[in-house]
């Protein structure tokens, strides 16, 4: 046993917790994010950047819905542009909260308990801000409840053959049991909140939203089995949800999207965006709210790892689809990845093997794996990249129709462009919206983490 | 620090949780029965019309074939108005100074023709034939009801889709022997149900549910 301590201090990791945290300063310093009167300069000007972006969403739908989808770049053949490309990698993004919070939880990770907070609510919110792009592709997005099977007047019934309708199912079931997922952690500390806040509405407010919970014994054996429950319902939609969004086009005989490999291609991306967006939203932060204590470098570099393996599964896919179109031995899929890599479009998927394969590679320094600044531009790149892989996959596959009379190039127009970058303030209002009014970070985990750092030493 | 809330919204609270189910519930169904209530398709709702025209009289009671007035329905996708001319054929010579005739009238005076507020309007986005629904043997008052009855004249059913479909899903049930297609109030005699079979595969009756048989 002594051989093993002594091994175990030998390689002992960065805490989880900086030393020296009571629970009282733990409460003290998270919660007064939220009950502070004053309001952040940087936060006033993080949000009425985002608030504006937000403006320019509403203001390009507005223009879609008098016009239709005509004002965007889809024709035929290439009729799923940037709605499906931007839709799969914001659903991609919304993977890591799940993970993060459901998985890891089942699997003890501590590290997770100062993350798992707000990398729900960016799922919460990425699921928002991708379910915008199928609902607006439709045309006449108030509509929309006809994806539902219900008795109709029409008789009519979705097309449950079709992986669109699954699709509406597992984004639903998805956005759903997040939701719960987030709330049911928010409860004992919105009875936090609601015993500090000194102010009478705030009081009414968070007093509503604890659902009377006072913290006995009782509330906490009830809460940990139903969190426990939970975090079991949630696990298999991590790999259901992006499962069924990868069937949209596994499902097509279209050549380079007919492949058994892109269900587990397709999970593995998601958790690899995810990753990187939560690297990119905590790193600042940390930063401005001073968590430093709280989300510590090693809370980063495990992010970074499950980046680095995730990635490396991704490379793996790449890899497997030129692979996989040479031993076929069919001329269409041949010809689809000869065209993907020196085609019309060849220079974003050699920007994307950049940014997806070869980025990542630079965390095994371990220079750049301790350095915040350098994890942050990793992040960055593969943010970038993953949205390039959905474009080289939606737009080269389809661009060159299996007769070349149709073929056809294919871009995004200024309403393309505003809608998507639109979607970016939707997400980064709601976040900001979110970091004033909900303690980021979970209080009564990160309690549990003194005593359990109490016991250990 | 005085309690935020009364011990009372304990049992509000719970009262919500059952509460929500339920009206969310009563909320879909209300909704969709409203969808279906004549307040909303108009069925069985009488129309105002320029003259009081009774089919039930004229139907019923005269024993006037459809044809008579309908002229173009056997070869034609619209069923046809009478004009004018069809009315003043009988009422040049009876009912002469009816005052609920002078429309009629004054139509044939003027030579404009009648306002007939139309009873089955479909929407523009639906293709409908009335000859080809006459040739497979699907009577009037499958669609249109017992018009005989009707002394003013309503819109039996709710021209919805769903009711299309009723239909056009199991055609044969409702096929009858050609020379009964006008004839109101008609029971097969017999075995209808072989009768109908045969007479699916006589006239050729297949379940049409293609969406753009109808949506063109």
């Amino acid at each position: 046993m002594a051989d093993s301590k002594s091994k175990k201090s030998k390689f002992e990791k960065a805490p989880i917790i900086e030393p020296g945290h009571t629970y009282g300063s733990i409460t003290d310093k998270i919660s007064s994010i939220v009950l502070t009167k004053k309001i952040r300069k940087s936060w006033l000007i993080g949000f009425s950047f985002s608030f504006m972006l937000l403006m320019v969403f509403l203001g390009s739908t507005g223009y879609l819905l008098m016009k239709g989808t005509g004002i965007w770049g889809l024709n035929v053949p290439v009729s799923w542009g940037f709605a499906i490309i931007n839709f799969v990698w914001w659903i991609g993004i919304g993977h890591a909260g799940t993970l993060i919070s459901a998985i890891l939880l089942l699997l003890r990770q501590d590290w997770r308990t100062s993350i798992n907070r707000f990398a729900e609510a960016m799922t919460l919110f990425a699921v928002a801000a991708a379910g915008m792009f199928p609902l607006l592709h439709m045309g006449r997005p108030w509509l929309f409840y006809w994806l539902m099977p219900y008795p109709n007047t029409m008789a009519l019934w979705p097309q449950f053959r079709s992986p669109l309708v699954w699709d509406v199912f597992a984004v639903s079931t998805y956005a759903l049991v997040s939701l719960l997922f987030w709330y049911v952690g928010l409860v004992p500390d919105f009875a936090t909140l609601r015993d500090r806040a000194k102010n009478r509405t705030a009081q009414i407010i968070y007093g509503t939203l604890a659902m009377g919970w006072r913290g006995s014994a009782v509330h906490w054996h009830r809460y940990e089995t139903a969190y426990l429950l939970l975090a079991g319902l949630a696990t298999p939609l991590v790999i259901s949800v992006h499962t069924v969004v990868s069937f949209d086009f596994a499902m097509g005989i279209t050549p380079g999207w007919h492949a058994t490999i892109f269900p587990p291609y397709f999970v593995a991306g998601a958790v690899y965006a995810g990753f990187a967006m939560v690297l990119t939203l905590s790193i600042p932060l940390r930063k401005v709210y001073g968590l430093e204590d709280f989300i510590t470098m090693r809370h980063l570099k495990n992010m970074a790892k499950v980046m680095l393996a995730t990635g490396l599964i991704v490379a793996y896919g790449y890899m497997i689809e030129a692979f996989t179109a040479w031993y076929s031995g069919a001329e269409y899929e041949e010809y689809m990845i000869l065209n993907r890599m020196t085609g019309p479009y060849k220079h974003l998927y050699w920007a994307l093997i950049l940014c997806n394969v070869i980025a990542p590679q630079f965390i095994w320094i371990s220079k750049v794996q301790n350095s915040v600044i350098g994890l942050f531009i990793v992040a960055m790149f593969v943010n970038v990249g993953m949205w390039l892989e959905r474009f080289v996959i939606v737009v080269t596959s389809l661009h060159r129709d299996f007769l070349p009379s149709s073929w056809d190039m294919y871009s995004g127009t200024i309403w393309d462009w505003a809608t998507y970058i639109g979607t970016m303030g939707l997400f980064l209002t709601l976040l900001f919206v979110f970091i004033r009014l909900v303690p980021a970070i979970s209080i009564f985990e990160m309690r549990t983490l003194v005593t359990d750092s109490e016991k250990e030493s | 620090m005085s309690q935020i809330f009364h011990p009372s919204t304990n049992a509000f609270a719970k009262a919500t949780i059952f509460g929500g189910v339920f009206i969310l519930g009563i909320l879909v169904w209300a909704l969709l029965t409203m969808e279906r209530s004549s307040y909303f398709t108009q069925a069985k709702v009488v129309k105002d019309q320029p003259v009081p025209f009774s089919h039930k009289h004229h139907v019923a009671q005269l024993g006037l074939d459809c044809r008579y007035c309908h002229t173009s329905v056997e070869e034609s996708n619209f069923a046809g108005i009478p004009s004018t001319k069809t009315c003043m054929a009988c009422h040049s010579q009876i009912h002469t100074n009816a005052e609920i005739l002078e429309p009629v009238r004054a139509s044939w005076r003027s030579g404009e023709s009648l306002q007939w507020t139309r009873v089955h309007d479909l929407p523009d986005f639906v293709y409908f034939d009335h000859s080809i629904h006459v040739k497979k043997g699907i009577g009037c008052e499958s669609c249109h009801g017992p018009v005989g009855e009707m002394a003013l004249t309503w819109r039996e059913h709710s021209l919805n889709m769903e009711w299309c479909l009723e239909c056009h899903d199991n055609p044969e049930q409702f096929v009858r022997p050609r020379e009964f297609v006008f004839t109101m109030d008609w029971k097969p005699t017999g075995d209808s149900e072989t009768m109908r079979n045969e007479l699916a595969k006589l006239y050729e009756v297949e379940s049409l549910t293609n969406c753009s048989v109808c949506h063109r």
